[in-house]
Order: structure tokens, then sequence, then C-alpha cells
């Protein structure tokens, strides 16, 4: 192990949530509306062998599947690892295998969770079957999991053909992903943020071509190489364009027009953008010199409003808009 | 002139670069992370930022949680004035082989290759299932180890190896790695408890944050920058089906496709770099590869001493390529993988000029 980072880097929660909304096309609609009504459905190929779970297309010739069988809620592990430590979401939340299961009828296997009492009690070749949800929606996580079985093999048939046609069949599945991460801005945007808690702007200097990064990344963009010269800028600054928002953007408590603008704070070689107040939204002008508003306890400044000062030539910041 | 050439044009590493992989980096960005690794590997070769013909980088998202992650470390290249640019949402060695392409297109003459992987920002196991099939598998939330786990426990059900040998595998890598100064573990380590049995903490890659990057050359512009380029005279990637269900978990024939395609079977190799995360699928690559035990197996260390995902793959690349620039080399596979249970395979051949 590596010694800890150094103490004043910032961190934070940063959850990633997203609820993906998908379709299913007829193969995936019909195995998946299966699970629901407790069928287990596969495709054959051009060569006979039965796919579980089904694809809609051969994986070999790229063919179009579309000739569906019901296969038994039965099978044989084909390869298992034991999971001493469950995951968050993962099938069961006690010690469990995961198993590939070739279910009888199938010639492929499909990936599951096997509820075994422990690892000894599992392995490759055991007979085993699907323990149904109690509430399915029509999803893969209508299976439950798998359970050891050791109940008579069902006499051998032909795996028996299916329409696929079911009463209300699902035609897509919302896959919900959260994930939590940790989120560190690294040195430079730790040392700028650090600073608007004093309510100071701080920025880096290029050593190369001399410009100043507000906020500062850590490196010039021109030159690529770091920016390490830390200069303090502004308080107050120059707008160098703008455009009126008339739209309310959803758990935003602004009042619509507002101006949000680019703003070269005194010293800095690029401009920020930020919020406009303290002025009618239709007198917000190029050139308009402003200064940051802090509220009580912000971290940043809530907008920027009118020093009062003159305009400021239009040479004096046409290089930075 | 290389021994073989399968190409149009004669195309070689000429340089190559590390960071120090370690648990965590959260004091640097992902610009300070990549750019003392471009600085180190333009400084190798002389050439200046401005004076490369086609930049290409590989990383993924959602080991940062962050969209468009990439573009930050486009600030260390130093991009101004305009420069060719392309990013692969994979491992740095499919960025490298984009640029090979580019190369061997005439539309340039030198690339520089790089990658990164912050793994450290969040729970990598659980971010990996996010690559999965969505309506099989990303449900279940299976995460890398178990997958790399059930494929163990085939090999050992198929008589491919057992625990003491895995654990051998991770024992080799990791005191290979003692002369590795960028490795995250080195030396002697215990093999730990199971995490996923049958694989225990000595199979299984740490999980580390790290950045690497290569150069890359054609023709007499690499004999210029470099003193034995590594030429590379075959490349291939080959992948296989998605359901892992469907596909024998002991073999790897996307591998063994992307070899033959690569010209390793024709000669004798000595060196093998293969990213191989977890102990087992170097038993899987062995296999696929035909590699006897002469051949020297990531000599460096490999995945199981450092594993910045999304760069790991490219440094098996740059780690062969060094080896024939300093001449401990001849004739050199280099292995990248994507994907669960070795999905996607790359492999390269890299030779130096006969001494």
């Amino acid at each position: 192990m590596t010694a800890a980072s150094p103490p004043e880097v910032l961190r934070a929660p940063l959850v990633v949530e997203f609820p993906f909304t998908r379709s299913l096309g007829p193969v995936q609609s019909a195995f998946l509306t299966g699970l629901r009504e407790r069928v287990v459905l596969g495709v054959q190929t051009a060569d006979g062998t039965v796919m579980v779970p089904p694809l809609e297309y051969d994986p070999v010739t790229a063919e179009e599947l579309r000739e569906l069988v019901e296969v038994a809620p039965t099978g044989t592990v084909t390869t298992f690892a034991w999971n001493d430590h469950p995951r968050p979401n993962q099938p069961l939340d006690t010690p469990f295998a995961w198993v590939l299961v070739r279910l009888d009828g199938a010639g492929t296997a499909l990936l599951h969770a096997l509820d075994a009492p422990g690892p000894d009690a599992v392995r490759t070749g055991m007979r085993v079957r699907i323990r149904w949800a109690a509430e399915r929606v029509g999803a893969i996580t209508d299976i439950a999991c798998f359970e050891p079985y050791d109940g008579p093999v069902a006499p051998a048939r032909e795996p028996a053909p299916h329409d696929g046609g079911f009463a209300d069949p699902v035609t897509g599945i919302i896959a919900p992903a959260r994930l939590d991460y940790t989120y560190s801005p690294g040195r430079a945007q730790t040392a700028y943020i650090n600073a608007l808690a004093e309510r100071r702007s701080v920025g880096e200097r290029c050593p190369s071509c001399h410009k100043v990064y507000v906020p500062p990344r850590g490196a010039c963009p021109t030159c690529g190489v770091a920016t390490t010269d830390r200069v303090e800028v502004g308080p107050a600054g120059t707008v160098t364009t703008f455009c009126i928002v008339n739209i309310k953007a959803k758990n935003l408590d602004i009042e619509v027009p507002y101006v949000y603008a680019h703003i070269a704070l005194d010293g800095a070689g690029l401009a920020l953008h930020g919020r406009i107040g303290g002025i009618p939204y239709d007198q917000v002008r190029m050139g308009l010199r402003v200064e940051p508003v802090w509220t009580e306890g912000g971290r940043y400044p809530d907008h920027y409003r009118p020093t009062g000062e003159p305009d400021a030539d239009y040479d004096a910041y046409k290089e930075l808009i | 002139m290389p021994r073989t050439s399968r190409h149009a044009r004669e195309l070689a590493v000429v340089a190559f670069a590390q960071s120090d992989h370690r648990r965590r980096t959260d004091e640097l960005s992902e610009v300070e992370l990549v750019m003392p690794v471009l600085h180190e590997v333009l400084a190798a070769t002389g050439l200046k930022a401005g004076e490369i013909g086609f930049t290409c980088s590989g990383s993924s998202d959602y080991l940062a949680g962050r969209a468009f992650s990439f573009t930050m470390t486009l600030d260390g290249v130093g991009a101004w004035p305009p420069i060719s640019e392309s990013h692969v949402e994979m491992d740095g060695a499919w960025a490298l082989y984009e640029a090979w392409v580019k190369i061997q297109t005439g539309e340039a003459d030198t690339a520089l290759v790089y990658a990164y992987g912050k793994s450290s920002p969040g729970p990598v196991r659980d971010v990996l299932t996010r690559q999965l099939d969505p309506y099989y598998l990303a449900p279940l939330w299976p995460d890398s180890v178990a997958l790399a786990a059930l494929q163990a426990q085939a090999l050992i059900d198929a008589g491919d190896t057992d625990e003491p040998a895995l654990a051998a595998i991770g024992a080799r890598s990791r005191a290979a790695a003692g002369t590795n100064p960028h490795a995250q573990l080195r030396g002697t380590l215990p093999q730990g408890d199971y995490q996923v049995r049958p694989l225990r903490t000595g199979d299984c890659p740490p999980i580390g944050d790290g950045a690497a990057a290569v150069i890359l050359a054609a023709g007499d512009t690499a004999r210029r920058l470099c003193g034995r380029p590594a030429w590379i005279t075959g490349i291939d990637h080959r992948i296989e089906a998605h359901g892992l269900g469907l596909r024998d978990l002991t073999d790897s024939p996307s591998t063994r496709i992307a070899a033959e395609h690569a010209g390793v079977f024709e000669q004798p190799v000595d060196t093998a770099e293969l990213h191989a995360p977890f102990s087992s699928q170097e038993v899987v690559l062995r296999k696929a590869l035909g590699l006897g035990d002469t051949v020297a197996v990531n000599p460096s260390g490999g995945t199981l001493a450092a594993n910045p995902i999304m760069a790991a793959g490219l440094i098996r690349i740059g780690e062969a390529a060094a080896r024939i620039h300093r001449g401990e080399s001849d004739r050199a596979v280099a292995h990248a993988t994507s994907g669960p249970c070795l999905q996607q395979n790359l492999v390269a051949v890299l030779e130096g000029d006969p001494r």
C-alpha cells in the first residue's frame, strides 16, 4: 500500500445514477415475458442448438433467429464460483455461488446465482432448478436464483416449439444503475475551491505563454505544460459576452429571464461564466464591470452584480471573448 | 530492415513511458496524472507536441464517473495549433491500433498514443458490471472477480490448472515486478483469502491509478528517433460472442486467431507481455499463444502487479517494446484484452533489428 494522499486534497461523494430504458426485440420480449409466466424459452439455431438465454442473431453466422422453444426449469451447473461476500444489488445477500447453468433442453448456459449452504455443496455437474421470484415483472431477476435439485431428470424429449405469444407482452425494460464515487478534483482545482471558500479567486499562470487560467486545471492546453505559478485575480471583472435565459431549469430557483455571462476577472487570461444580477436583464451589455456576490455560507459566488464603474473598452477584453 | 513485415509501411514503437501506479491519486486530476508521462515520452524522442502527426488516447468515463473525462487530459498534449486527435473508450492498446491504421494509410508518420485509468474514485468491481449485456447480465451485477472466478473454476474442472499453480503465477508475477519501479505491488506477497472462490487475493489484480504513453513512427523516422526501434511486424484484434454461456471459457479462440494474423506462430518469440488481470487468464493465454517454458512471460510483473484499467494493455505493448529497445528481446508478443473473461483480444508482434 502506498502512503495516504495529502490531507488537504478535497473529496466529495459523487453519485451517478441512470435509468436506461431499453426496448426489446421479439425474441428478448418473448423470453422475458416468459419468465414472468414461469416459462423458459430458448431460440434454435440453424444447426439445432438451443440458446438459453436466447439471442436474436446467431453469434457464428449472424443469421436472424426466431424459432422459439420451451426448455425445462431444471438444469446442470457447467461451472461455478463461490461468493462469500455478496456485493450490493447481487441476487442474494447471503453467501451464494455464481453459476453457469445449462437448462435441460438447452445447448448453452445461463448465468445466475445458486442458493446453497456452502462451497462444499456446489460442484460442476450438479443438478439445479429455478427458484422463481414471488413478484415477476418480465426481467432476468424474475429468476430469484437457482437451488439444488435432486428430483428426477425429466424424460428426454425434444424441446417443445413455442409461438412466443403471451398476453400483455413485456416490450421493454428499465435498467437502473447507481454507482457511488468519491470525487477528488486534484491539486490545482483543490486550491481554486479552497480559495473560493475565503471569497478569493486564484488562477495559475502558464510558465511558457504566461496566460492565467481561471479556474485552473493544472495544465496550459496551448503549451501542454503544468501551470504551477498561482495568481490572485479579480475580484471584479468584465462581461465579455452574455445570453438571456428564458427557460426555467428544473430545481433551479431563479426567475426568468436572467442573464448568463462570460466574465473575465481582472488579471485572468480567459473568461469564466456566471449569472448577472442586480441589474435588469435587458440592460446587461458587453464591457459591463461586475463583481461577485456571495450568499451566507456559499462556497462560490451566487452571481455577479455591476460595480458602478464605467464600462471597459472593447479593446481591453476583445481577446478574451 | 525488420525481418518480416506484412504491412504497407514499416512502423515501430520508438518510446514508452509510464507513471508509478498507485492505489490512489486523489491529489492528481486526470491531466495532472497524464502530463508527466506525455513529457517523458516526448523527451525520449526529442519530438515536440506540434511535430506529432496523430494523437490517440484510451480511457473510460465509467472509472472516473464523469462524462467526457478524457477531454481534460488533452490539456496536457498542447492541442494548439489544432492537432489531429482521436479517442477510444477502451484500453489504450486499441488507441494504438487506431494510430497504427492512421500511419499505415500514410496520413501520418508519427503518433502519440496514451492511456490512463483512475480506478480509485469508484467501486471498480461494480463499475465494470455496467459494460455487460444489459438484458441478461447487468441486472444481476456479476462483478469482474466473480466472472473471472467462473473461468478459473472451468479451467480447474478441465484439468488445465489448480489452485497451487495459480498461486505460482501470482508469486512469479509479483517477484518479477521487484525490478519494475513503476509496479504497484512488488516482491513476495501472501496469496491471501478467497475473493470469489477459487480466486484468492493473489490471483486478482490490484486496483490502482496510472497512465502510459508510447510514440509510434514509420520507417526512417523510427530509425532516426530510436537506436533500436521495436518494429510492429503484425497486429490484429478479435472479439468473441458476448454471452459467457456461449463460450468455452477455458479457451481463447479470438486470441489464437489474432495471433495467427499477427504472425506470432511463424517464428519463436522470446518475450510475452500478456494482459491477464487474473492468474487464471494467463493459463488461457499461454495455451492460445502456444507459449513454451523458454519464453519470458510478463517480466515486468504484468497486470497482477499493476492494473491501471484502460492503460494496462498499452503498457504490455510498451513493456515488450522497451525490452527490444534495451536489447533484452529480439521478438516479443504483446497482448491486450478488454471485457469480461478475455472477451476481446489484441495481439502484436514486435521485433528488433538483428544484432
